[in-house]
């Protein structure tokens, strides 16, 4: 199935902005996580077509998944 | 207080009144600086300094800003431009709060730091700036850390409450209290080339949202630092957020994260459902 991963400030960094690509029918958010190699530690936000995501959740075809690193400083 | 009007009335160039005058009525009748500013707004008059605010805001508008208090958690990075942008916009009460004094690293970003104020306690530091650069405002220095323990207290006068922390734990605790005490809140936080900056109105929990997969600890900013401009950027958006608040105009980053990359400049607005 094809899924849209859009990735935000540092996580871009040695991956990619955006990219749609073919995953296995059983995907979950955290196999794209893992895939990417981005510690879970690290993420602020995921973000589901639009909607707050657990890493737990299944995926499906066309599904736009998006991830936010955590920004704390100030 | 009609002798005062009359006097300021008198001395208006236009519907300007001169910060000479202003000076001058507050020697010649012994009262401070912000009570004259307060009797000039009140008269429909515009205190000078004001006039390039204009027509963005209007007389009314500026007299609204006047009577505002807006509260600042943090005189750091973000907390420095946020102090003084509402001190030159014309917001009467700042209250600030921080517990620390400045050290050689804040000098790489920090407005109110120099080698002159190591060593100095942020907040005085504010107060100072402030009284130099608009004595008609008044700087409220409060050297101590918010907490939710005393937090009601220190920000239950306060319209709008503007996030300047640099702790992600003590940002939701401040969500928390914000929501507590029926106050909007404009939330801002840097790291690096990066920003975030979201307003969260009573009951909204966004900033729970933001940070919904925070566990511990710090984020981006404890490996990339935070350059002059990062909070600067984010600082100013913050300012603009209270001024909309405050009159009631625009469009707010209420349900949006504005998402900076300074980078790569793109900057994205995330819809953040209730």
């Amino acid at each position: 199935m094809q899924i849209t991963v859009k990735l935000f400030a540092t996580f871009r960094v040695g991956r990619f902005a955006e990219a749609t690509r073919d995953y296995p029918p059983d995907t979950r958010v955290a196999d794209i996580i893992s895939d990417l190699q981005i510690p879970e530690k690290e993420i602020g936000m995921i973000m589901l077509n639009n909607r707050h995501a657990e890493p737990e959740q299944q995926l499906h075809d066309g599904d736009n998944l998006a991830l936010f690193p955590l920004v704390g400083g100030g | 207080m009609e002798e005062l009007n009359r006097f300021l009335q008198d001395h208006a160039e236009g519907d300007l009144l001169p910060w000479s005058a202003q000076v001058a009525a507050a020697g010649r009748f012994g009262v401070s600086l912000a009570q004259v500013e307060a009797a000039v707004l009140t008269m429909g008059l515009l205190p000078a300094r004001y006039q390039r605010n204009r027509h963005a805001i209007s007389v009314g508008q500026q007299r609204r800003l006047f009577r505002s208090n807006v509260a600042v958690i943090g005189c750091g990075g973000l907390g420095g431009y946020v102090i003084e942008e509402l001190a030159r916009l014309g917001v009467g009460t700042i209250i600030a709060i921080d517990p620390d004094v400045f050290e050689e690293h804040n000098l790489n970003r920090q407005l109110l730091s120099s080698p002159a104020t190591l060593g100095r306690a942020k907040v005085e530091a504010a107060a100072a700036r402030v009284a130099e650069i608009n004595p008609a405002v008044t700087l409220v220095p409060i050297q101590v850390a918010y907490a939710p323990e005393n937090g009601k207290e220190l920000l239950q006068g306060s319209q709008v409450i503007v996030d300047a922390l640099d702790s992600i734990q003590t940002r939701l605790a401040l969500a928390a209290t914000c929501t507590e005490l029926g106050i909007p809140m404009v939330h801002g936080a840097i790291g690096g080339w990066y920003g975030q900056v979201a307003t969260q109105f009573p009951g909204d929990d966004i900033v729970q949202k933001l940070y919904r997969r925070w566990v511990e600890g710090k984020g981006v900013e404890q490996r990339l630092g935070n350059p002059s401009f990062t909070p600067a950027l984010v600082a100013s958006i913050e300012v603009a957020e209270v001024c909309k608040i405050l009159l009631g105009v625009g469009e707010t980053l209420r349900f949006q994260k504005l998402s900076i990359n300074l980078l790569e400049m793109t900057f994205a607005s995330i819809g953040i459902e209730s």
